[in-house]
């Protein structure tokens, strides 16, 4: 493999990290609120789904992706209400949510399979697209920049914004945020909508981004790659930035190193565990440095029920 | 006919439940003839199983109000599909055909137990008295694919997305390459095993770790259009179509296809069945029998080069051309079939070496 | 206006009998509306789905063998949640478990005798006691959360199984496809009743339910665990230590899950395929929980999950319902059931807004 490969691969791994940043950004607030959502391979099914149809019957890619974040995080209400208002376990509840997703996803795009759709691809003027050098930064789909963007906001919200500090606060300590007078139950509505809709673009990432054609799990498992991911960048978004692309490096190199010609260096399973190796190996030297904390969100997956 | 419910009974645990034997035939019943069909993915897989289900409605066409047919989809390889399996017998279908080769250890186990049933397993090896097997000679569809690739590369660099090495999918390679490098011996094609049936976004990336090393042809051997998505996106060449004519999804690049035309063969099963003189039996046609179709050739390429791979197509149909004629040296450098020779069945069905100019 | 949870003093005994049923009859008029309306056969969907199964003794030994998996693992993570250890990762253990039991077949191949079988389940529950003690070791010395270390060493056991499969234990006279060679009669589990798919997983399940009831009501074990989960603290008080009771929970469920996988690998499979994970570690938290995490409670629950899946078959044979439509019903089944448990522990009261300001 030669240094002229190396932008290609950079541009074919951010395509590929990018739905798996996404929907991690989005479950990480879900989480830093104190809910565990294992639904975000439904909701982002859920997402690609709806943006290849709305993209198809309008070819507006922006619409495709608000309504595709919008039915995403319909469907994480339904988790909401029934997690939050009516406490159910979070984890079946989560689990459930993926099944239905995988569902609708499935019925919904009957219609649309065998249809291809235009790309969403690169805004800029073709000169800089093209530059053998300078396109490693221009030739990218405006979701990788909107990716970035929310790195920036999601940390900007969380650790400079009041609204931010509460939704920690809630996630770490739910009862004294209960007793300061915080809603605990809405600020996670909110988090859980926020995820729901970050994950149906990241969804959308499929059909607009990565390969425009509908297919039933058409996501192949990177909604559990993002759960991952959240925590192998122990909650923080700058470290989910860089574990996103990490883990987006990880499976385009093997391809590369294949369609070089030569053998991969290990077995593709390898490969393909490695994201999970990688984060409970995280997860244990987290612990190791701060005995006794383990970094996740204190109140992660535990139902809050004031009055008890 | 006899009904042979027999019923036995036990106590389970706390349950108490009443287990039926399995056994019990259904009265067969006048009215039309029943055919079901088990299928490892949705019709609109866009490739395997969409093109049995084109096969199903062929079957309708010609026989009308005679059949019923029912197309149950994505149904998991292991005891998932023995029970649909069993469900269909049950249900009084008389031809059953299993479409995936991972149905075979279920469709002969249940066979045993419905006897007046038959049963005909895709891409299977085990056969029994009620069991058939049926595949086409989608080989030969990759030589005539091979032989416009081997004209149309300019980088002599051919890249190739597959599965799993199972033989079906070795044969293609192999038949590809060596068609392909008869036209030009420069030829090399590069083999990216995804091991998986069905991610269509790493099929797209595995095209784009391709071209980005100088591919300028893809073929894939996955379900899908994802790899000529990517083609047309980058304007390479281009690829082919796996089992379907995919030339909607890329409309510059779609060189031709691979047809799975599976009509001929169904149609022949039902006949057999109605006149009663079926009997379990390997069917393997190719092209000469219309089972494998080759679709219409993309306009940009040269009249010549049409031509020649026509001539190829026509020489399988003759039979004076066979995809795996010696010599035929594999790429450790072994000479595998010597000159004037051809590989026989069994050989093909072994097959798990690459010929000269893969790299796998 | 609002509704306002009360949380009851003692769970309701009439609303934990009443619910499943109410939740089962809103999915079904929910499920009827809703398909009739985007044209389906609506009242065919549900008879089909939730009828079928339960009138038609020809599909209660499919009931059984598909509970019986379920039922064996969802009793295992019932131990764990009760005491507040989340185990999530059962189907990571169900894959250990099958990949431990095929390893004593594989070198037991050539030898035969009765000690071969239960010796390939021993192994299988100790594989998936060593892949729960991985999240067991991490949450007793680390405070790492087992939530997310058992799920993700679900995903590692997944690709060590595909490795295995499509590597080392590929069959050799396979023709090259991922699975291992096929079990022999001593390696094999026998059916419990001759003549049907019922093997001895089924009464097995029975009697993991009852001795994990028994267990869990009876014994000083079961009252730990309890405690542990209620009340941490007053268990230290109490004599009790916490990380015992999670290395006991996490062994537990883990074995269970692992004897889960051999059973099934032994039983319905007859050998390891790349296809063998089919969500029965998911699918069997869903179960404990609609159990309400008590042995009887999950029998009933695996039973009709069971039901959902194999009516969800018959309905795609019989009305052509196609298996997306399926898959709604279950996660509606699921949402209803779910949001239905709300009632045991909490009188739901409307409220006007007034009230709900002087209650702060």
């Amino acid at each position: 493999m030669n240094m002229d490969l190396l932008i290609p691969i950079i541009i074919t791994l951010v395509g590929a990290s990018t739905p798996i940043l996404l929907a991690a950004l989005g479950e990480l607030v879900v989480e830093k609120s104190g809910v565990l959502n294992l639904g975000v391979e439904g909701m982002m099914l859920i997402g690609a789904v709806v943006a290849f149809a709305v993209t198809f019957s309008t070819g507006n890619h922006w619409l495709a992706i608000v309504c595709a974040a919008l039915a995403a995080m319909a469907s994480s209400m339904i988790f909401a209400f029934l997690t939050l208002t009516l406490s159910a376990s979070q984890v079946a509840t989560g689990l459930a949510l993926t099944i239905f997703g995988t569902g609708f996803s499935a019925l919904f795009g009957q219609a649309y399979t065998g249809k291809p759709i235009i790309i969403f691809d690169s805004m800029f003027p073709d000169e800089l697209e093209n530059h053998p050098t300078f396109r490693v930064f221009f030739d990218h789909s405006p979701l990788v920049y909107f990716s970035l963007f929310m790195v920036f906001a999601v940390w900007w919200f969380l650790n400079k914004t009041r609204s931010g500090l509460i939704l920690r606060a809630v996630g770490e300590n739910d009862f004294s945020a209960h007793s300061i007078g915080y809603s605990v139950v809405k600020v996670r509505y909110a988090a859980v909508a926020f995820g729901g809709a970050m994950a149906g673009i990241a969804g959308s990432c499929f059909p607009l981004l990565l390969t425009p054609q509908w297919a039933e799990k058409l996501t192949a498992g990177r909604g559990w790659i993002a759960l991952a991911l959240v925590v192998f960048a122990a909650w923080k978004p700058f470290r989910l930035l860089a574990g996103a692309y990490l883990f987006g490096l990880v499976m385009t190199i093997e391809l590369y190193t294949k369609a070089s010609g030569s053998m991969g260096l290990l077995p593709s399973e390898f490969w393909a565990a490695l994201p999970y190796l990688a984060t409970i190996i995280v997860l244990v030297l987290i612990s190791l440095r701060r005995s006794g904390n383990s970094a996740a969100p204190a109140c992660l997956g535990k139902p809050f029920m004031p009055g008890q | 006919m006899t009904i042979l419910t027999r019923r036995t009974a036990l106590k389970l645990g706390a349950a108490g439940m009443m287990l039926p034997l399995v056994s019990s035939l259904v009265n067969a019943q006048e009215g039309p003839l029943k055919i079901g069909f088990v299928n490892v993915g949705p019709k609109d897989d866009n490739g395997w199983t969409f093109g049995h289900w084109v096969g199903a409605q062929a079957l309708e066409e010609e026989f009308g109000d005679q059949i019923e047919i029912t197309f149950v989809e994505s149904v998991p390889e292991g005891p998932d599909c023995e029970r649909v399996l069993r469900e269909l017998a049950q249900q009084g279908n008389k031809i059953i055909f299993a479409t995936s080769f991972g149905f075979g250890d279920y469709t002969i186990k249940v066979a045993k137990e419905f006897p007046d049933v038959i049963f005909e397993h895709a891409t299977g090896y085990q056969r029994s008295e009620n069991v058939g097997t049926y595949n086409a000679r989608f080989h030969e569809g990759r030589a005539v694919m091979g032989t416009l690739a081997g004209h149309l590369s300019k980088t002599n660099n051919i890249g190739y997305i597959g599965s799993f090495p199972i033989p079906e999918v070795v044969m293609g390679i192999n038949a590809f390459t060596l068609a392909a490098r008869k036209i030009n011996p420069e030829i090399t094609v590069n083999v990216v095993w995804l091991s998986s049936w069905h991610d269509p976004a790493k099929e797209a990336d595995a095209a784009r770790a391709l071209i980005d090393q100088g591919a300028d042809i893809i073929v894939q051997h996955t379900d899908g259009p994802a790899a000529l998505q990517v083609a047309e996106e980058r304007g390479i060449i281009g690829g082919f179509g796996q089992g379907a004519d995919m030339s909607a999804f890329a409309p510059k690049s779609h060189l031709s296809a691979i047809i799975d035309v599976w009509a001929p063969h169904y149609i022949q099963v039902v006949k057999d069945v109605m006149a009663g003189t079926w009997v379990s039996d390997d069917s393997w046609p190719g092209i000469a029998a219309g089972e494998v179709v080759i679709g219409p050739y993309n306009e940009k390429i040269p009249a010549d080069v049409v031509a020649a791979a026509e001539a190829v197509k026509n020489g399988i149909v003759d039979g004076s051309i066979n995809p795996f004629t010696g010599p035929i040296v594999d790429n450790t450098g072994t000479e595998r079939v010597p000159a004037g020779e051809v590989i026989d069945d069994a050989g093909l069905w072994a097959m798990d070496w690459y010929v000269e100019g893969v790299k796998a | 206006m609002q509704i306002r949870l009360e949380k009851r003093l003692e769970p309701s005994k009439a609303m934990l009998y009443l619910t499943p049923i109410g939740a089962v009859l809103v999915t079904a008029i929910v499920g009827m509306i809703v398909f009739s309306l985007i044209g389906y056969d609506g009242i065919g969907a549900v008879r089909e789905i939730f009828l079928t199964p339960i009138l038609n003794p020809l599909k209660w030994q499919d009931l059984a063998v598909k509970s019986a998996p379920l039922i064996i693992i969802a009793v295992g993570l019932s131990i764990g949640y009760r005491a507040n250890v989340w185990n999530i990762g059962a189907e990571g253990q169900y894959v250990v478990g099958a990949l431990f039991g095929t390893a004593v077949a594989l070198v037991t191949r050539d030898m035969s005798g009765p000690w071969i079988l239960p010796l390939m389940i021993v192994s299988g529950m100790i594989g998936g006691m060593l892949w729960a003690s991985v999240p067991a070791l991490l949450k007793t010395r680390l405070q790492v959360n087992e939530i997310l270390t058992s799920l993700m060493l679900t995903y590692v056991a997944i690709q060590i199984l595909n490795y295995v499969v499509i590597g080392p234990w590929k069959d050799p006279m396979g023709f090259g496809f991922p699975q291992t060679r096929m079990f022999t009669d001593s390696q094999l589990l026998p059916r419990f009743i001759p003549g049907t798919t019922v093997h001895w997983g089924v009464p097995i399940a029975a009697i993991v339910a009852l001795l994990v009831w028994f267990l869990m009501s009876r014994s000083v074990f079961g009252f730990q665990i309890k405690v542990v989960g209620a009340a941490p603290s007053a268990a230290r008080y109490g004599g009790f230590s916490v990380n015992k009771t999670i290395w006991l929970a996490l062994l537990c469920s883990g074995g269970l899950a692992g004897l889960a996988g051999v059973l099934e690998a032994t039983g319905p499979f007859g050998r390891l395929i790349q296809s063998f994970p089919t969500n029965y570690g998911f699918t069997a938290i869903i179960v404990a929980f609609l159990g309400r995490l008590h042995p009887i409670g999950i029998v009933f629950a695996g039973l009709a999950m069971a039901i959902c899946v194999v009516g969800g078959e018959v309905a795609q044979t019989t009305i052509k319902l196609p298996v997306a439509a399926v898959g709604i019903f279950q996660a509606m089944m699921l949402f209803f059931l779910l949001a239905s448990d709300v009632l045991v522990r909490y009188r739901l009261r409307v409220v006007s807004r007034g009230d709900v300001e002087v209650a702060r």
